[in-house]
């Protein structure tokens, strides 16, 4: 179970406070299809960084499979961190454009010492995910201003997975996509989840597809509304 | 009376370190006032491209060739001093991102005046238009006029452009990608005051990858795959049962159908076939689709699609 209990995270542009969660609590089992909807503003990308450790809440925690997480950012425990990973809505933003997609493909892999940095053993491993999210051999040797936005969403879901995490979120993953591509990036984390437990929250403000797709889906309320609590139905 | 707009055999390539990326092979539509055409697809299809073409938006790499008539005149041989007489006035767009189409550091009084007078229009009438249309989409201009574009929120911006592109009364509307990114109740809120534009008799052109928004609008629709319209007709008809297989294969992947993905990966836009280029993906494929490129045939309904199997045999 992947859990928020009574997160808090108010930010404060030019002196203001904006509160973006207000003791948002939320249980993500380890097998599950969560939607996550709301209107934009309502805190569901902050939620899903908070959940991913990559972002401190002012108050509240956040436990994986009974263990709270200790810090946040780059103070998170690397094994707390793999366990939950996040894929963002940008893929452009997401991945160094200097790198070449099979780089980074395993570069999860090389930054956690999983993997020699250059090394020959990384090919197979990114041939064998690119193929598992659809891209074909010869994209792997490009940079990502040369592939389309599909393609490079496609990697980044394989930089996601390659690190075997227990729980996925995904923050609008497919909200620039084609209908095509979306179903297909849906497949592969369903065809996962048919071979492991992998819980996953899907981020989106589609609520047809959230209906579709999930088994459960939350609202996030606007930020001071009234009852701002999500809960799995 | 004779189409607005006549789009003929227009193609863009783009020469690049790898070749020439075909962005649009010979797409010819009509459109006359009044009404709504969609134009969807895939990214990299080709339909911001289209959009772009249109309003000879198209960089210097770029190799055009075909014919664009605004009643009757071809825009492609405009000087650029004519086309200015023609973007904004005759050709309005509506961007797809609004925050990005307004100056972040003026107020948008000054610049909506700015933009409107560049219309041709005398300050007092420039006014007494940007008033208008925007009490239109419930928005004050005198209380717009002093703020900055931070200081509304996303619909807002959104209702701001959709105002100014009226302005002027231009004959034809491009809108790109007029909901990405918006919240459910703003897509509603969009989609009502794009279907007011053909209302009041100007033509609407909609680009966008959004099929719900595109069944919501309705209108005529030409669905793009691989620079190519490999089908055109009725929203509905469309809706109902594609002609193309990419088009019944795309309906398929909506998750509220069967969400099923279609197979395999769209070509290389610098790399495409001499035969149709949905063959590798196509479940209804036939001895004829590998040996050429199907040209766009009549459907019953006033349809037509870029597919063997409405070929005559």
């Amino acid at each position: 179970m992947l859990s928020a209990e009574a997160v808090t995270k108010r930010y404060r542009p030019s002196g203001r406070h904006v509160v973006a969660l207000d003791r948002v609590s939320l249980e993500l089992a380890g097998d599950a299809r969560l939607g996550l909807v709301g209107r934009s503003g309502s805190g569901k990308s902050t939620l899903g960084q908070v959940l991913a450790t990559l972002l401190e809440p002012d108050h509240g925690s956040v436990t994986i499979d009974g263990d709270r997480v200790p810090g946040w950012g780059v103070r998170a425990p690397r094994e707390l961190r793999h366990r939950v990973q996040l894929v963002w809505q940008s893929p452009r933003m997401a991945v160094d454009p200097r790198m070449r997609l099979a780089a980074a493909i395993v570069e999860p892999l090389v930054a956690s010492g999983l993997l020699a940095k250059g090394g020959s053993a990384g090919a197979p491993i990114a041939a064998s995910w690119a193929e598992r999210v659809g891209l074909t051999d010869d994209l792997l040797e490009r940079h990502p201003h040369e592939v389309s936005e599909g393609q490079l969403q496609r990697v980044c879901l394989a930089r996601a997975l390659i690190v075997q995490p227990r729980y996925l979120i995904c923050d609008e993953l497919t909200s620039m996509l084609d209908v095509s591509t979306q179903a297909a990036l849906l497949e592969v984390i369903a065809g996962v989840q048919q071979e492991r437990d992998l819980g996953v929250l899907l981020i989106t403000h589609d609520r047809v597809l959230a209906g579709c797709w999930c088994h459960d889906t939350i609202e996030l309320g606007a930020p001071g509304a009234e009852a701002p609590v999500g809960v799995p139905s | 009376m004779s189409a607005s707009l006549e789009v003929d055999a227009l193609s863009v390539g783009f020469r690049t370190r790898r070749g020439v990326v075909q962005a649009l092979t010979e797409a010819t539509v009509r459109l006359e006032r009044g009404e709504l055409l969609l134009v969807v697809g895939e990214s990299g299809s080709g339909k911001t491209v289209l959009a772009h073409a249109l309003l000879r938006l198209i960089p210097e790499n770029a190799t055009v060739s075909g014919e664009i008539r605004l009643d009757g005149e071809n825009l492609l041989a405009f000087s650029e001093r004519r086309l200015r007489s023609v973007r904004g006035r005759r050709l309005a767009l509506i961007p797809q991102t609004p925050a990005s189409a307004l100056s972040p550091v003026r107020r948008l009084g000054a610049q909506l005046e700015e933009a409107a007078q560049a219309r041709g229009l005398e300050r007092a009438e420039a006014r007494e238009q940007l008033t208008a249309r925007l009490a239109e989409l419930d928005l004050d201009f005198e209380e717009l006029s002093d703020r900055y574009v931070h200081q509304l929120s996303g619909g807002m911006q959104q209702r701001v452009v959709n105002a100014l592109a009226l302005v002027g009364e231009p004959e034809i509307v491009i809108a790109d990608e007029p909901t990405s990114g918006l919240d459910a109740d703003l897509v509603d809120a969009t989609a009502a005051q794009l279907l007011a534009i053909p209302a009041r008799g100007s033509a609407l052109l909609v680009i966008t990858h959004d099929l719900r928004l595109a069944e919501r609008l309705g209108g005529r629709l030409a669905l793009l795959y691989a620079s190519r319209i490999v089908e055109e007709g009725p929203t509905a008809a469309f809706f109902a049962g594609p002609s193309h297989p990419y088009g019944r294969e795309l309906l398929r992947a909506l998750p509220e159908r069967e969400g099923k993905p279609i197979a395999g990966l769209s070509p290389e836009l610098s790399d495409l076939p001499g035969h149709c280029a949905f063959v590798p993906r196509c479940p209804d494929r036939f001895a004829p689709c590998t040996e050429a490129i199907p040209a766009l045939y009549p459907v019953p309904g006033s349809r037509r699609s870029r597919c063997f199997e409405h070929a005559e045999r």
